[in-house]
């Protein structure tokens, strides 16, 4: 690891004085990917301003129909959560299968969406449930945040804040995880709202991060069964191929985890 | 250092015991347990040593801090194979903090020798191996990714590194190969001019001519190409080194992470010209795992020894996980070609190996002997095979040196009999455990084809423990059962034997052995009746402090706590030739028994002096020396002060308890089991699950059953781990795509099912306590038994290690389209 100074926000006003103080800052969340990035001295920050110990970006809380959950809010606590429990089972499940209990105390959702590690978890939630972003310059819809692999909308001066998930009818999360890294091989998040729309959202197999499917999301929306989705397949060229999986197997992959979610779902 | 200093104390029940109480004050804390126990031989005693390693206080070799010490970090080769045009260390060498940047060039100039291969094989021509040239830090031309070609030495990691990352190394790339075949092949670049062709050896062993009148007259022939994937060991502690060079005595001190501290010295002293023995220490303090890749001798431990005496202060050195996955010592990775000979009664009548073994860039301490002294000898099995042939091409690639592996040679053996077993009693239409039961070894001891001379065993007695215990019987109902929820059940057996205890040194020598491989040990019983070990083993998860004291609890019933295990120092322990292959037990711990005979029968002489009785009326019995037959006894402590005061031996008696013993072994020893794994696949994934999992073991007497089922579990989980999950990978060019975590999946507790376990003892008759050992079996027998089941669920055995689920999920889809049509 390279040297490095760190500085603990109070606020998020603070924070952003911090970063424009600094030389080649960066925003620390749980650090479970930008520590490991350092320590690999593959990324080399003059400055760290700790994120997680501002108040408004901390927390769980219901408000006018939408779970808010504070950008610095561990996956442990979202896991953990009787309101997402009840309200969002889908993203209690997903959370709870987040990396090992070191990487759940300590990672936080702020931290993986900015991301948006083509393989990890939370992007299947906030675009298969259509969330809300917001930061500390305005608010994103969660498919014009994110953009590619590792790529989002955020400046870099910008901080997410927090994550407003809409209350679905139905949810819920399947996941295959690469058996290396347990990150996301393919999985995909599937909900139903009460207006009767359906959103499947795939994260771990694409090339470009998360995406939806449309066949599989008209399918669902007149029948909502497993086998509605057993026979449609996505296209193999979008997907990613490496030495655990090849594009054809992750794409049945996902034809296989989406039947398993909305069994899940119930 | 903390003096410790130790006192008698009376306990409750007027017993005298020991304890301990640290030196500084006289205030420090008690830490001796409150009950004795007597625990010898077959008690499951918790593991002394696991109170530090749990609670942070083991001392690796990390840890371990010397005054001025600076640190090193190695600059590498990001090319699998390239010549080196020019190395520029200026700017590195005035950067902050930087001692010293030095290269290939200086270490050979400085007369530092090539690293060894200490095994001689000679190839069926009778030439010997064509061995080239392995530099610890390489001037010319680096042959694998990751090779070390300078070292930066500074006051800190974040200095040496930033330096290392500063030396400007001008490389003309060169084509490389990963894979032997291909290394054979007529196009494959040349690796070593000393090995043309990449060929290291082409050897054979057993009779050819009756193998080939076998196969004329075979009533059926079973063939199949089989391959054992290389896997990374992964021992949980990273290698390391401390090195401290004393100008003014000339004497170096080595800290390092080695399963053989007295060879690492004698190599190091011999061959690479470090230094004399008597000058040079090596100490192999708390050791976190080793698996075979710490039995050898690296460029970057030697590095740092010569690096300390040209900078003149101590010098550490920790390896990175990436680091490890690059320079340990890989294991297996062999393709081989093997025929069955059945007569019409399904016996088997010859056998036929031919195998290419992938010894990576360089050949390891041992390389030369695992694909073939370790392997071909085991081709036989648990089996009457009456002719066996093998040939071994031993071959360079552009890979990581490939070395002993937990098993070394044996998984590999009894993988490819495994399979044909398996294999073949499919094909003629036998259940796998009857076609086995036909063919096992029955009388001792049986001297098979390929050198080795089994003395004991019970092959029927583990096949039909482990039946049982996995309700074998029952499968066809878990089966359809499991067919009604969409999942595809297997079952599969392996019916293992390895050889352990290495070896006889006239007889390994013979083999081209380097060394002799005996052990040695001293029992030191000091004045007030505790007693030391000092032992060329080395504990480095083993829990030799637990079972090496339990021989002696059981020999002069003292308690645990009034013993010490002293090993891992060759300024302290007489010499030793370490721990691998589980040795020991068989071997380092029979040389105990030895120096225990020694001790026991001057103490019973002095007995016999002090108490006027004829010594062989001395009987040992719960820490006393007893007349038999009357009441008159000398505590043990009485009788070990009595040899130190000197003031009452018997006429011309030397004073002193302390004894020493070699001890040769006379055979290997043969631990044999059988396997039985069941599966489950989901069809839509190809992921399996092992769903059961029974291991009928016969390791021979066992001394701690708590810490042999530790063993077998470890050894069961990498066994799992190379059937299912771990994948050296190597890209084009070379690189090595499986180098972290994130990309070479280690097996982790939830990969493996609850293990059923279960042993079956026969005695060892080549050793005093007839241990076999069981350091290995596990994961030796458990790849062929899981690859069984999966194949047998799938219906296809055209399955390769690891079974990642995408491979087991495109067999199984093939051949439901194949039967489809
Ligand atoms: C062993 C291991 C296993 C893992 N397994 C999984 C897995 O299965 N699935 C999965 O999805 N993830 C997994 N992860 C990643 C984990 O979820 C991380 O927590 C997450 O990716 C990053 O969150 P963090 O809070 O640790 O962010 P950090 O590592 O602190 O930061 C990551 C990036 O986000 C930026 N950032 C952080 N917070 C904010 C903010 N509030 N606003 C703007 N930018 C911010 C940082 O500047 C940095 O660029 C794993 C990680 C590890 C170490």
């Amino acid at each position: 690891m390279y040297e490095t100074t760190y500085h603990r926000a109070g606020s998020v006003a603070d924070a952003v004085r911090m970063i424009a103080d600094a030389e080649d800052g960066k925003f620390l969340g749980g650090g479970q990917t930008l520590l490991p990035t350092m320590k690999q001295r593959l990324a080399a920050p003059s400055d760290l301003v700790d994120v997680t110990k501002i108040p408004e970006m901390k927390g769980i809380r219901e408000e006018g129909g939408q779970i808010v959950i504070g950008a610095a809010t561990p996956h442990a606590e979202v896991a953990a959560s009787d309101l997402v429990k009840s309200r969002l089972p889908g993203l209690a499940t997903l959370a709870g299968g987040i990396g090992d209990p070191a990487v759940r105390h300590m990672g936080t959702i702020g931290g993986s969406i900015a991301n948006n590690d083509p393989a990890a978890d939370y992007p299947a939630a906030l675009v298969g449930l259509g969330a809300t972003v917001t930061t500390s310059k305005r608010t994103f819809s969660a498919e014009d945040f994110f953009i590619g692999m590792f790529d989002t909308a955020l400046d870099d001066d910008e901080i997410v804040i927090s994550v407003s998930f809409p209350a679905a009818e139905k949810s819920a999360y399947a996941k295959y995880p690469n058996p290396a890294s347990r990150y996301a091989m393919a999985g995909v998040f599937v909900a139903r709202h009460s207006d009767g729309s359906v959103r499947v959202a795939v994260t771990g197999a694409g090339h470009y991060g998360v995406f939806r499917v449309d066949g599989m999301e008209e399918a669902l929306a007149s029948n909502w069964s497993p086998d509605a989705v057993a026979g449609i397949h996505v296209d193999s060229g979008g997907m990613l191929h490496d030495v655990h999986g090849s594009a054809h197997y992750r794409a049945n992959l996902v034809t296989v985890m989406a039947k398993r979610a909305v069994a899940a779902a119930g | 250092m903390r003096a410790v200093r130790q006192v008698l104390r009376q306990t409750e029940t007027g017993k005298t015991g020991l304890r301990r109480i640290s030196g500084t004050g006289g205030t420090g804390a008690f830490f001796g347990r409150e009950t004795m126990a007597v625990e010898g031989i077959g008690a499951r005693a918790l593991r002394k040593e696991d109170k530090r390693f749990i609670t942070g206080k083991g001392r690796y070799t990390d840890d371990i801090v010397a005054p001025g010490m600076g640190y090193a970090a190695f600059v590498r080769s990001p090319h699998a194979h390239a010549r080196i045009r020019s190395i520029d260390s200026g700017a590195a060498s005035v950067m902050p903090g930087v001692d010293a940047v030095l290269t290939g060039d200086q270490l050979v100039g400085d007369g530092v020798g090539n690293i060894i291969c200490g095994w001689m094989i000679h190839s069926k021509d009778g030439s010997p191996m064509k061995m080239g040239g392995w530099r610890a830090l390489e001037p010319e031309v680096v042959r694998h990714v990751g090779q070390a070609v300078a070292v930066v030495i500074a006051d800190t990691l974040a200095q040496a590194r930033d330096a290392a990352d500063a030396v400007v190394v001008d490389y003309e790339e060169l084509p490389s190969v990963t894979n032997a075949v291909a290394a054979l092949g007529p196009d494959a670049p040349q690796i070593h001019p000393e090995a043309e062709g990449n060929l290291i050896f082409d050897w054979e062993i057993g009779d050819e001519a009756a193998v080939n009148a076998a196969f004329e007259n075979a009533a059926h022939v079973t063939r199949m190409n089989i391959q054992n994937n290389r896997v990374v060991p992964n021992p949980m502690e990273p290698r390391a080194a401390l090195a401290d060079y004393n100008s003014a005595e000339e004497h170096f001190t080595l800290y390092t992470t080695s399963q053989n501290p007295h060879v690492a010295r004698l190599v190091l002293s011999a061959f690479y010209n470090i230094a004399p023995e008597h000058k040079l220490r090596v100490i192999a303090p708390d050791v976190g795992g080793g698996f075979g890749a710490k039995i050898y001798i690296y460029p970057e431990e030697m590095v740092c020894l010569w690096a300390s005496k040209r900078v003149n202060r101590p010098v550490k050195w920790a390896c990175d996980r990436t680091e490890a996955f690059l320079t340990d010592a890989h294991g297996r990775d062999h393709e081989s070609e093997a025929e069955l000979a059945l007569d019409s009664d399904n016996k088997i009548i010859g056998l036929r190996v031919k195998t290419v073994a992938n010894l990576g860039a360089y050949m390891s301490l041992f390389s030369s002997s695992v694909p073939t002294y370790l392997y071909a000898t085991l081709l036989s099995g648990q089996y009457n095979i009456p002719a066996i042939h093998a040939n071994v091409k031993a071959v360079y690639t552009n890979t990581t040196p490939v070395d002993a592996y937990r098993g070394a040679g044996r998984p590999e053996a009894t993988y490819l009999i495994e399979r044909m077993m398996e294999t073949a009693a499919r094909e003629v239409g036998l259940s796998p455990a009857e076609f086995r039961r036909r063919n096992f070894v029955r009388s001792f001891p049986h001297q098979t084809p390929v050198i080795m001379c089994y003395d004991a065993g019970d092959y029927d007695a583990t096949l039909d423990a482990a039946l049982s215990a996995a309700d074998y019987d029952g499968f066809a109902a878990r089966k359809a059962e499991a067919a009604s929820r969409g999942k595809l059940r297997g079952i599969g057996l392996s019916c293992y034997i390895e050889a352990c205890g290495i070896a006889p040194s006239a007889a390994v020598g013979s083999l081209g052995a380097g060394v002799g491989l005996w052990e040695s040990a001293e029992v030191r019983v000091n004045p007030v009746g505790t007693i030391e070990i000092l032992t060329g083993s080395h504990s480095h998860g083993q829990g030799h402090e637990t079972t090496f004291s339990q021989l002696i609890c059981e020999r002069f019933g003292i308690d645990s706590d009034s013993v010490a295990i002293v090993h891992g120092d060759t300024d302290k322990v007489q010499f030793g030739m370490g721990t691998y292959g589980s040795r020991s037990g068989a071997v380092g711990m029979s040389a105990i028994v030895k120096a225990l005979d020694k001790v026991e029968a001057k103490a019973k002489k002095i007995a016999a002096h002090l108490m006027e009785a004829s010594e062989g009326d001395i009987q040992i019995e719960g820490g006393e020396l007893k007349v038999a037959g009357t009441d008159k006894k000398l505590s043990f402590t009485e009788v070990a002060l009595a040899a130190y005061t000197a003031h009452n031996l018997p006429e011309g008696m030397e004073p002193g308890l302390k004894e020493g013993a070699f001890y040769d072994p006379t055979n290997f020893t043969f631990p044999a089991g059988t396997y039985v794994c069941e599966v489950e696949i989901d069809p839509e994934t190809g992921k399996t699950e092992i769903v059961n999992f029974v291991a009928a073991d016969d390791f021979g007497k066992i001394i701690n059953p708590m810490i042999v089922e530790g063993q077998v579990h470890g050894g069961l989980t990498q066994g799992i781990g190379q059937a299912l999950l771990e994948s050296v990978t190597y890209g084009e060019n070379g690189q090595l795509l499986t180098a972290t975590y994130m990309d070479y999946a280690m097996p982790r507790a939830d990969d493996v099912p609850s293990f059923n376990l279960s042993t079956h003892e026969t005695l060892c008759p080549g050793n005093p306590l007839g241990i076999k050992g069981c350091g290995e079996a596990g994961a030796i027998g458990s790849p062929p038994a899981i690859i069984n089941a999966i194949t047998d669920a799938i219906g296809n055995n055209d399955l390769s290690m690891p079974a990642k689920p995408e491979k087991v999920w495109a067999l199984y889809n093939s051949t439901m389209k194949q039967a489809a049509e």
